[in-house]
């Protein structure tokens, strides 16, 4: 029973973990439906939301180093602190314009050439956009707080100590983050189904020609879903953020999206969700499990190796689309 | 075939010009697929471009919907000269189109490709839409009764809900088609539109084409390999070879042009 109970909490530790990673996974299945880009800097995006956020609440100066060194000022702050929501609407904004130059300065130019291509630009732009972020915001770790609440939960400790003479740890955050990556999915799927951009969105993605002869602007598309993927890599930035402070690390856990995106198909929304769940309480079970007869710390190679059996298996992903070649 | 008749009953009006190409050349670096081409598009009529393999006739009609910008020449749409222009933008205009190759959105459904055809006509604003209400609402609901009335026309109402990618190929030129009808357009582009088709499947396509013109009044220009059908049609007929206009008129007067018959049964060029 204590074991079982035990497994349990993993369990559902597992499933609030694998919902992070399902938010991350998304912002790639977003930008890779409509452009059939991969995008490499969807981490970055992420890292580079979540630091301006905490600069913009913190009234920083961008720039500031910047214009020390060729001013011979002193200036680092404004002086003044921005509410948590005028903030996340702030860098929401600051997200759409990004989106905005990066379709007008790279994404433009390369219209029509090789994924292999595309994806290379966003390599370049993953390190553009890294060190723009230290450049406007600096280096230093910050610690992100927008009032989530943080810390485990008594109430939900209380009640299952006495349901089960066992009281689980769940963090208050992690739930918070479960609740508001569960409105985000429903939101983006309604909006890809119901709304006339959505519609347009999934044209795009599937044929550009198509697209343009029914008088879908590609630009405009374009703009739009990298938007929404600066905006969910906002709301990872805010999750993972407040979770583990705002630093570079913040930018590797787009690589814990890859064997996400490898589970759950690079376009299916609802596969980034499935795959995000199954990793998540994957990696913690078998830790939990096997872990401690190999010495533990398998979290950090687990979800790798099981991507890579689905590769050999199942190359498509669960909700992957099948991949036909017809001679 | 018996549309002839149809098309003599005398209920359909030719109206004024709506499309004028003048000189228009078109380059693919040293080489010129059209070579100072002009000819106009009526209201309400069928007008066909014709000719032998890589005659230029595609290009023609990339010409017409934007995707290709000719070096030399006017478009004039509705008495206006047309600046360079993407093709969303000239498909805003009112002129829709089908594909030689077919280019539909294979992971949609069949209803879910036709309603993209009236993407332009919705008008409800973001979070109207977000909410389902007022304008939203209103507007889907009547969008959706067009593209129903399209369905029932074209008889593809059991395929309704079929993803495009499954259909067999001469019911995918059909859903083409009604997207490109679902848009209501002024000028109505099909390209090859009976390519690849057995007997059967052509004489569809050819009372389909001919209904849209006769119950709506769509203008149509269409390219056509097989000379028999293009004659059946209809109304003028352009007929091009070598990127250059050799023949224009009505079928009975470019069936007696001594360059098209030269042009079709290949007689050797100087």
């Amino acid at each position: 029973m204590d074991q079982f109970v035990f497994a349990a909490e993993v369990v559902l530790n597992g499933l609030m973990t694998g919902v992070m990673y399902a938010l991350v996974a998304l912002g790639f299945v977003l930008i890779f439906k409509a452009s059939g880009v991969f995008n490499y800097a969807q981490g970055v995006l992420a890292l580079f939301a979540a630091m301006t956020l905490v600069s913009i609440q913190n009234g920083q100066v961008p720039f500031a180093h910047l214009i020390n060194a060729a001013l011979g000022t002193q200036i680092h702050h404004f002086g003044w602190t921005v509410p948590a929501a005028l903030a996340i609407a702030l860098t929401a904004l600051v997200m759409v314009g990004l989106a905005f130059l990066i379709e007008k300065l790279v994404l433009q130019h390369l219209v029509g050439q090789e994924p292999i291509i595309l994806f290379m630009a966003t390599i370049g732009l993953a390190y553009f956009l890294e060190g723009l972020g230290d450049v406007m915001w600096g280096a230093d770790i910050k610690t992100l707080d927008v009032g989530l609440p943080q810390g485990i939960s008594d109430g939900i400790e209380a009640a299952t100590a006495q349901w089960f003479g066992y009281g689980f740890f769940i963090d208050r955050l992690d739930l918070w983050a479960t609740l508001i990556a569960v409105l985000l999915v429903a939101a983006l799927v309604a909006f890809a189904q119901y709304t006339k951009q959505g519609r347009a969105m999934r044209a795009v993605a599937d044929d550009h020609q198509a697209a343009l002869s029914v008088g879908i602007s590609l630009r405009f598309i374009w703009v739009m879903v990298w938007s929404i993927a600066g905006f969910v890599a906002l709301v990872a930035g805010i999750m993972w953020g407040t979770k583990s402070g705002v630093q570079f690390s913040l930018s590797l856990i787009a690589l814990k999206a890859l064997p996400v995106l490898m589970l759950g198909g690079f376009t299916s929304i609802p596969g980034a969700i499935v795959g995000g769940l199954i990793i998540g309480v994957g990696e913690k079970l078998f830790e939990f499990t096997i872990g401690p007869m190999v010495g533990g710390a398998t979290e950090t190679w687990f979800a790798y190796v099981l991507a890579l059996i689905f590769l050999v298996f199942r190359p498509q992903g669960l909700f992957g689309e099948r991949i036909i070649e017809r001679v | 075939m018996m549309m002839q008749d149809n098309l003599t009953a005398g209920t359909r009006q030719i109206g004024p010009v709506v499309m004028e190409l003048r000189n228009i050349t078109l380059r693919f670096g040293g080489v010129v697929a059209i070579k100072d081409i002009s000819f106009d598009i009526r209201q309400g009529e069928i007008r066909a471009i014709i000719g032998p393999n890589g005659a230029g006739k595609s290009s023609m009609l990339n010409v017409i919907s934007g995707f290709y910008r000719p070096q030399e020449g006017e478009v004039i749409f509705r008495g206006v000269p047309r600046g360079p222009m993407k093709p969303f933008q000239v498909a805003r205009l009112g002129i829709a189109r089908t594909f030689q190759n077919i280019a539909l959105f294979e992971g949609m459904t069949v209803l879910d490709n036709i309603m993209t055809g009236r993407l332009n006509r919705m008008k409800a604003g973001f979070l109207s839409q977000a909410l389902w209400w007022g304008r939203a609402e209103r507007e889907e609901t009547e969008n959706r009764a067009a593209v129903e009335r399209i369905i029932d026309f074209l008889e593809i109402q059991n395929i309704r809900k079929t993803p495009v990618g499954r259909l067999p190929y001469g019911l995918k030129k059909r859903v083409e088609l009604a997207r490109a009808l679902a848009a209501e357009p002024q000028l109505l582009l099909l390209d090859e539109p009976m390519a690849g088709m057995n007997v059967e499947e052509k004489e569809d396509m050819s009372r389909f084409i001919l209904d849209v013109n006769d119950e709506f009044g769509t203008t149509i220009c269409l390219i056509e390999h097989d000379m028999g059908v293009v004659m059946d049609l209809s109304d003028r007929v352009v007929v091009m070879d070598y990127g250059r206009k050799i023949g224009d008129g009505t079928p009975a007067e470019v069936r007696g042009n001594q360059a098209v018959i030269d042009a079709y049964l290949g007689v050797a060029h100087d």
